[in-house]
């Protein structure tokens, strides 16, 4: 994601957002690229799924389901291995 | 409760392992060969009088008060350099050496003011006890002849007297008190190795020189402390002991400034803090210290600091005074309300690294079960976070693998992304030691910092890359050593994955990997990176030293991967001298993270999938802990900007100022509904906060820091709370406000939870650390005493893992508009944002930031020394004034990021390491042009600055 595209979007936040996740996983799915080729598809996934919180891996999601735009072949490919999060509800926090 | 007492054996120890056995004054003694017979007196117990000897140096023979008579020898000896010899009888009291010391006494005394009523050093007075010990009685020689102290003699003025150097902001230079022992001059070479004093003059002339007879504060004095330790008079005293008095008791602490972990002997008059001065048995340092240790302890009764809590509506509000119980309620009340209206996730917080171990666990504590959810980081996130992900890759475990005391048994040391004399100052001093002593330097820095050269230091190969071409360096040193065959077959076969080393070796063997390749992106020329690699690969004992021109890239994590490589690759990894050795930023970084402050992990670096840990914090807690990964601060910040995330608790911890892309961060906190600042004083990013709690110090509370080289070291608290409360209490309440059942009456319940859930710290209590001073984890029943040195017989993990690391270039790229590029780091006497050290005299060496720029892109711009001057780049501008050097290459400006109103984030970018978010701030394009002043962002930053700090009914509080 070249820096001046994002310039073009930078005003709406959730445009902003998706786009900084798609370099993120783009970032991920390049380092594992360089990486043996079985271990690619899992390596991706694994990263995602220990260190992506689940409303930025639901972004990803709704962001694959429409075309994942911009994403790596590698992350839709990771994709299926990634945890789908629960569809959005609000959780109220813990009693004590 | 009375002074923690040293002893001073005079010279220092031996490492010899041959013992030797004499008689000193009838009592058999056995000690280390090569021990001198001063020490060995010492440790007979029999104090032989001494004035120009101590252990911190080594002997110097100069003041003739030692001597001793050994039977079957000639003459008196000085015992300071006369090592001991098998069987030999030494007597040290005799009528011949008794009346030698008188003499000799009477002859200084002849020349040395006789003020000792009034003298600051009156009590702890090294001239004055030997006069007692040698039965001084009278001067034969009178007063009034030849002398150093009086400005006149007899009406005539004397050249030979010196007014007082007053210069140092720390401490005052007496030259009419000065017996020219040297001990400063050789504390300043041995110890600190600056050089920065001599001897000037010769016989009766001779005099302490700082420079070339310049005063302290102009001369190369990096004001470490270390002369003024080694004085024996009071010719070199702190200006608190002039202004207070010599302290009444102490205790041993540990700093909290950088990640070295000093260990200090807080000096005290009741409540009153007279000095802090390096413990001798403490482990990291070893009794000595830099000026923010030493000396820079003044933010702590700095007007500044509030002591009140203040809450208000809106950002935009005076803050209004409140009690704690107003605070603590108004918090719980405000998170609970978000959680309800925008869900369980929307809230989170922020360990500070600056806070204790136990400080940071309850934090994390409350987040995971008060919160009930992972929405948990700490500032590890924007400096070490790689560290963490690479060496656990590589190795299983994220920590430095070594102590401090390692470096004294390195041959060859790499330096990377490291300027630890300003950084890390007193490893740096541990390291110039060593190379003085004949190991060889590495340093990889796009800036010439300066151990590539400096008085006794020359680094064998300086390669001096471009910024962000820390993989493609790192691969090619590899390339030379795995092509060259110079690897360690032996190793790698025991210790590692073979097929993945076959795998790893062919790929770094390839052409595009090789230093001709890569000379294009890194800008050094091949034949010094293959000399450097040969250097290393064959050298003996190779150590890696590294920071955060490391980690802070886009392939932060990729380079620490490289760097565990290259340890590997040689065989440096498990024993004394070698290792990979992360030089951690604040005093307790290591330990928040170790305490389970990152999103992922609990404590111990457990992952929150895991249900044998969740489990064990679960039973014991009482709660159900969320399994899946919490929010990095980044992500909390874009989940602000978003409108997911509403809340957040900070402890000790500035983001606003140290976190990349300001605009980004303000537009995050701006956004939210409630932001809870815990700090000393209001800080940048409290600008934003609608509570803020105030902190206190270290020393004002207990507890455990552990620094970077995994050493949990105590904090004792030698003050009481200005704000009333010790940070763990704030935690604490705030978790009682929102109905969690905590009932801590001392830290030490804390570690004990710790101990009790974390098998690497399973044995760490504070009994424990009382009995062994300090320990290094893993510790527990495998390793009770700790761990030195790690991975001795194998990697924690298993096999080492040998991983590619392709070099991908960051997207931040220079470009007609922004042809420049900037990288950032530190200075010695400021520390990360300055709000401690900018409260303290620490600002008469570095006032404000500058950028360093190539006389060459100076002369391009138009831009003389000194000028002020706009820096921009795509997230931003500032203006500060510049400063012309070669230190960096044309093309690479650099500065400090110190002041908040010079803001240098403003100009870094949010690109991060690619697997863990760490920001990018070592690299971002930019453009600097002429200036007449500050810029638009400034002037609205520092009107927003002040109206924020209004607190209702007070005056503007000064900043």
């Amino acid at each position: 994601m070249s820096h001046d595209l994002m310039e073009d979007q930078a005003h709406d936040p959730a445009t902003l957002v998706r786009d900084k996740l798609v370099r993120m996983a783009n970032q991920i799915a390049t380092f594992f690229l360089s990486q043996p080729e079985d271990v690619r598809v899992q390596g991706v996934a694994t990263h995602i799924n220990k260190f992506w919180e689940q409303r930025m891996r639901r972004q990803l999601f709704e962001h694959i389901d429409t075309g994942g735009d911009g994403l790596l072949p590698l992350v839709i490919d990771a994709s299926k291995l990634i945890r789908r999060p629960e569809a959005v509800g609000s959780v109220p926090p813990p009693s004590q | 409760m009375s002074l923690v007492h040293e002893i001073d054996y005079g010279t220092p120890a031996s490492r010899s392992e041959k013992q030797v056995t004499l008689t000193i004054d009838g009592r058999a003694i056995t000690v280390p060969e090569g021990t001198s017979i001063m020490r060995a007196s010492m440790e007979a117990g029999i104090q032989v009088p001494k004035l120009c000897a101590t252990d911190m140096v080594d002997a110097f023979g100069s003041c003739r008060l030692c001597l001793v008579e050994i039977e079957g020898r000639n003459g008196t000896p000085a015992s300071c350099t006369t090592p001991v010899a098998p069987n030999m009888v030494v007597h040290t009291q005799t009528g011949r050496l008794k009346d030698i010391r008188k003499g000799v006494m009477e002859l200084y005394i002849s020349d040395h003011p006789l003020d000792c009523l009034t003298c600051a050093a009156n009590g702890d007075c090294e001239l004055q006890d030997m006069a007692g010990a040698v039965g001084l009685r009278d001067v034969r020689y009178g007063y009034e002849g030849d002398n150093h102290v009086r400005a006149r003699n007899s009406g005539e003025i004397n050249a030979k007297w010196m007014p007082k150097d007053e210069s140092n902001p720390y401490f005052t230079y007496d030259p009419s008190k000065c017996i020219v022992c040297s001990r400063c001059v050789r504390a300043c070479e041995e110890v600190q190795g600056t050089f920065a004093l001599t001897i000037e003059g010769r016989g009766f002339g001779s005099r302490v020189s700082p420079g070339a007879h310049e005063h302290f504060l102009d001369s190369e004095c990096v004001s470490c402390g270390a002369c003024v330790q080694a004085c024996p008079t009071a010719t070199l005293t702190e200006k608190s002991v002039i202004a207070i008095g010599q302290p009444e008791h102490s205790a041993v602490t540990t700093c909290a400034y950088c990640g070295v972990g000093c260990s200090f002997k807080a000096e005290m008059r009741g409540e009153e803090l007279v000095r802090m001065v390096p413990w001798k048995d403490g482990q990291a340092n070893r009794g000595h210290s830099c000026v923010k240790g030493r000396f820079a302890y003044g933010y702590a009764s700095h007007k500044d600091r509030i002591l009140n809590p203040m809450i208000r509506e809106k950002i935009s509000d005076p803050w209004r005074e409140v009690t704690w119980e107003e605070a603590f309620a108004h918090v719980a009340s405000e998170f609970r309300r978000i959680q309800y209206q925008y869900g369980r996730e929307s809230i989170g917080g922020i360990t500070s690294s600056r806070c204790t171990n136990e400080e940071t666990f309850l934090v994390q504590k409350l987040i995971r079960s008060g919160f009930g959810n992972n929405n948990v980081d700490t500032c590890a996130r924007v400096c070490h976070s790689p560290t963490g992900y690479g060496l656990g890759q590589a190795f299983g475990t994220s920590a430095g693998t070594q102590n401090f005391d390692s470096v004294e048994h390195t041959d060859v040391v790499i330096v990377i992304g490291a300027n630890p004399t300003d950084g890390h100052p007193v490893f740096g001093s541990r390291l110039k030691k060593r190379l003085r002593k004949g190991a060889k330097l590495i340093v990889i820095d796009p800036r010439r910092t300066d151990l590539v050269k400096s008085p006794h230091i020359e680094a064998a190969y300086h390669l001096p890359l471009l910024p962000g071409t820390n993989v493609a360096m790192m691969t090619a040193l590899a390339h030379v050593i795995v092509t060259e065959g110079l690897f360690d077959e032996k190793f790698i076969r025991e210790r590692c994955d073979w097929s993945e080393f076959e795998d790893w070796a062919a790929f770094v063997s390839e052409e595009a990997h090789s230093p001709e390749a890569v000379e294009k992106f890194t800008g050094v020329p091949a034949d010094l990176v293959r000399g450097a690699a040969r250097l290393f690969a064959t050298g003996g004992n190779g150590a890696i030293y590294y920071g955060l021109g490391v980690t802070e890239h886009s392939q932060g994590s990729t380079t620490v991967m490289a760097i565990a490589n290259l340890a590997m690759v040689t065989g440096n990894i498990g024993r004394p001298g070698v290792g990979v050795n992360p030089l951690r930023g604040q005093n307790n970084v290591q330990g928040s993270c170790d305490m389970g402050s990152f999103p992922h992990e609990l404590p111990g670096y457990r992952h929150v999938s895991d249900d044998a840990t969740r489990d064990t914090f679960e039973k014991l807690w009482g709660v159900t802990l969320s399994n899946e990964p919490g929010l990095r601060i980044p992500n909390m910040l874009d989940a602000a900007v978003e409108g997911t995330f509403r809340g957040i608790y900070i402890q000790g911890e500035d983001i606003l100022q140290s976190d990349p892309d300001t605009k980004h961060v303000s537009a995050g906190l701006a956004a939210m509904e409630c932001v809870v600042v815990h700090d000393l004083f209001l800080n940048e990013t409290a600008n934003y906060a609608h509570v803020f709690l105030p902190g206190s110090t270290f020393l004002e509370k207990d507890g455990t820091f552990t620094n970077a080289e995994r050493r949990i070291n105590r904090v004792r608290k030698v003050m009481s709370p200005k704000n009333g409360y010790a940070d763990w209490e704030v935690t604490q309440k705030l978790a009682q406000g929102m109905g969690l059942s905590w009932n801590y009456t001392h830290p030490s319940q804390i570690m004990d939870e710790i101990a009790a859930t974390t098998p690497s710290f399973a044995l760490v209590s504070y009994d424990y650390l009382e009995k062994m001073g300090s320990v290094q984890w893993p510790c527990n029943e495998a390793h009770p005493e700790g761990s030195p040195i790690m991975h001795v017989d194998g990697f924690v993990r298993g096999k080492g893992k040998f991983i590619r690391t392709e070099y991908v270039a960051t997207d931040e790229r220079t470009g007609p508009r922004f042809p420049l590029l900037l990288t950032t780091g530190r200075i010695l006497s400021q520390y990360n944002v300055g709000a401690q050290t900018r409260r303290t005299e620490n600002v008469a060496w570095h006032a404000e930031d500058r950028l360093e720029i190539h006389p060459h892109d100076a002369e391009q711009r138009g831009i003389r020394d000194g000028d002020w001057i706009k820096l921009a780049s795509r997230s931003g501008d500032t203006t500060l004034r510049s400063l012309i050097t070669d230190r960096v290459a044309p093309g690479v400006v650099y500065t400090t990021f110190h002041h908040p109103d010079t803001q240098a984030n403003v100009i870094t970018t949010d690109f991060s390491d690619w697997a863990t978010n760490c920001p990018e701030y070592k690299v971002t394009a930019v453009q600097v042009s002429p200036s007449n002043g500050p810029t638009g962002w400034q002037q609205d930053y520092d009107e927003l600055s002040r109206r924020s700090r209004r607190i209702a009914g007070k005056l503007e509080a000064a900043e």
